[in-house]
């Protein structure tokens, strides 16, 4: 029994910040049609900028605010400044230079990232008033992970409104479904590129703040995120929010369960379900567009 | 009279040319380090360990200037091969030191069997590289994967009196070997392996793998290299588990280089090593002292590691005179090397060019307000081998995930 509620516990946990970090990413692969490759840089950009923060004093809500600003204002730049020129480029050869750029920038990253603050892994603390943990049940739980979910949650929420109860919202769901139609409509579609790709950098800077306590902050945090938010997105649907989250915990409980009573396919069983998803329903759970 | 005069300064400079100029031209030595990915802390402090050496002997060795040229092989083995290639040809480097990793190092080991360019390892702790697959050109001045913990495994069985213990460890072949060395002395003296978890290197979160472990078993060991260690112990006290089930791990579990980025949770835990920084010998105590000068930091697995190597290549010069030219004499120099004392303790290397040296059980304290690995037991003059026959030890497998079998698990 103890077994279960504990597992089911780090199924959730695990669930939550997979979606704090895929849920930027799914919004800018929704519309920008590539894999943004940078996304798992910028969630360690965003733990090392929230590690600096807790060290210059300030308190964890203004680190988790600053890493999401901080990783925003440096992928709108990203955006404004070099992917925008590769736009004009014929489809075909625009998805490629867009995943190599994207790629390109992720290397640059990590090594500013080694060179500004060093190579050593770093903890970040966990808040005294989240830290601890629940006992219950016969189990112990690190609380903190409980928050994570929580936040997690929150995060959907806001997000949620957000798309489906603004304009701005309104715009950028116009935009995932048929960009050129939107264009076409007269929306400001150049604004709406450096407005997702800034949103989608700071769900993932503030993702990588959240997510140092658990994870830590170390060179190569990029290289282990990036393919979990690959994972996730193409099993729940490139640009779907509702794909986002339901991927997230999804891969959160079987990957929690599935390495615990399956250990040697611990590999594999991450991405079973995402082979499984591409063979039998390449769009996605909820997405409506095939990755 | 002027003339025969003349004729022999004509003479002696004939002679004395070569000779001055051979003493002119300085040793090149190639460092393969990392400075570029996941790995550049380690390669960092590698090179700390090197220029602390370098500073020491003010750049000379027997008499012969050291011109150092690193080479950062990121930690990718194809970029390794590379890097030594244009060490080798190019920068026609008379000894190379490193690389960081072991699969660097096997990634190598052929073109330099080709090349014939001895190589001091400063870290790879491969257990096959001098065990299985042999290279005259290549010795170790650190210890082996399973050197370091086959002695913890009969310290957790005979001083500990475990019985029953589990393991957790990276999924990849430092891991595997760590692991299978610890649990071979274990069970040969008396102890039971009876659960095994092998968590990817690139894991997420350890929280499910916590979860699974037996809380019945006596202790826990624990195999974590980079910066696994530092997640792992902290997450092992969130879940509650700390001072619950003892830990006892491998060097780099809680090596000096992440220790110092630790908390309480690291607090009491076990591990072997070749070395510690709280070793308290005088050339150890010089040697901290000037690493912490120079870099405020404590030297650890690396650090010690590259400023071995150099006491292996200094004492291997002074055999040969400086002529590290004479690639056979240098080579033999090189693999008779005695080191009475230095950071590690005193040294020799064994038939097959790996060192016997002490081995310390160490112990998490906090000592002037830093975690230290305090010394609390060791095992003097300890072989790759522990103390079994190196030819039976030989004709079994290399230490894997599963060799030895695990016959105990539950």
């Amino acid at each position: 029994m103890a077994f279960w509620v504990i597992q089911s516990l780090n199924g959730l946990a695990l669930g939550g910040l997979l979606f704090l970090l895929s849920s930027g990413f799914s919004l800018i692969f929704g519309l920008m049609r590539v894999a943004n490759l940078t996304h798992g840089a910028y969630f360690m950009l965003g733990a090392y900028v929230g590690l600096s923060a807790l060290g210059a004093g300030l308190d964890f809500a203004t680190a988790v605010l600053a890493g999401g600003l901080a990783v925003a204002l440096f992928g709108g730049l990203v955006e404004r400044l070099i992917l925008r020129r590769l736009a004009a480029r014929p489809p075909a050869q625009r998805a490629l230079a867009q995943v190599l750029v994207t790629l390109g920038l992720a290397f640059i990253i990590a090594d500013g990232c080694i060179w500004i603050w060093g190579g050593d892994p770093m903890p970040l603390p966990v808040p005294a008033a989240l830290g601890g943990a629940v006992r219950a049940f016969g189990v112990v739980f690190p609380f903190y992970r409980l928050v994570v979910v929580a936040i997690a949650l929150l995060v959907a929420l806001a997000l949620w409104l957000g798309l489906e109860r603004t304009r701005v919202g309104a715009m950028i769901r116009a935009g995932v479904d048929d960009m050129e139609m939107a264009a076409g409509m007269g929306l400001p579609v150049s604004r709406l590129f450096t407005t997702v790709f800034c949103l989608g950098a700071a769900l993932a800077g503030m993702g990588g703040v959240l997510g140092g306590p658990i994870l830590s902050v170390y060179p190569g945090l990029d290289t282990d995120m990036l393919p979990l938010a690959l994972v996730v997105v193409i099993l729940g649907g490139i640009g779907s929010l509702l794909g986002a989250f339901a991927g997230s915990f999804i891969i959160g409980f079987v990957y929690t369960f599935g390495q615990t009573l399956l250990p040697d396919l611990a590999y594999v069983i991450l991405f079973l379900p995402m082979v499984l998803v591409l063979v039998l329903r390449p769009r996605g759970l909820f997405g409506t567009r095939a990755a | 009279m002027t003339r025969r005069f003349f004729v022999l300064v004509l003479l002696s400079m004939l002679v004395a040319a070569p000779a001055l100029a051979l003493a002119q031209e300085p040793i090149r030595v190639g460092f393969l380090t990392v400075r570029s990915g996941p790995l550049a802390a380690g390669g960092r402090q590698l090179e700390e360990g090197f220029q602390i050496f370098i500073k020491e002997r003010n750049g000379t060795l027997s008499g012969r200037k050291l011109e150092v040229i690193y080479a950062d092989t990121a930690g990718q083995p194809a970029l390794t091969k590379t890097k030594t290639q244009e060490l080798v040809e190019r920068n026609r480097v008379h000894v190379i030191i490193g690389p960081l990793a072991a699969f660097e190092a096997l990634a190598i080991n052929d073109y330099i069997k080709q090349v014939e360019v001895p190589i001091v390892s400063s870290s790879a702790a491969a257990e096959d590289l001098t065990q299985r697959k042999l290279n005259p050109w290549f010795i170790r001045a650190v210890g082996t994967s399973a050197q370091v913990t086959q002695p913890i495994g009969e310290y957790a069985a005979k001083v500990l009196r475990y019985k029953r213990m589990a393991t957790i460890a990276d999924d990849f072949a430092y891991g595997h070997e760590g692991t299978s060395g610890f649990q071979r002395v274990f069970e040969d003296n008396g102890g039971k392996v009876v659960q095994k978890l092998w968590p990817p290197l690139n894991v997420a979160d350890y929280g499910s793998y916590i979860a699974q472990i037996k809380p019945n078993v006596d202790a826990l060991y624990t195999g974590f290299a980079g910066a696994n260690g530092l997640r792992f112990l902290k997450q092992y006290a969130e879940y509650g588990l700390k001072g619950k089930i003892p830990v006892l791990g491998n060097m780099t579990n809680t090596d000096e280089g992440i220790l110092k980025s630790m908390g309480d949770e690291a607090l009491g835990a076990l591990s072997a090593g070749w070395y510690s920084a709280a070793n308290d010998t005088p050339a150890n105590r010089t040697f901290v002292a000037a690493v912490r000068a120079e870099f405020k930091a404590d030297p650890g697995y690396y650090t010690a590691g590259a400023y071995t190597a150099g006491l292996f290549l200094e004492a291997a010069l002074k055999v040969v005179n400086g002529k590290i030219e004479d690639k056979p004499a240098f080579m033999k120099a090189l693999r008779s090397v005695r080191l009475t004392e230095g950071p590690i303790g005193p040294m020799r290397l064994d038939e097959y060019g790996n060192p016997i040296m002490n081995m310390y059980i160490r112990k998490v304290e906090r000592k002037d307000g830093r975690l230290v690995n305090s010394v609390i037991h060791t095992y003097p003059e300890t072989s790759q081998f522990w103390t079994y026959d190196p030819k039976a030890f030989l004709a079994n497998p290399v230490y894997s995930r599963d060799f030895p079998p695990a016959k105990n698990i539950e």
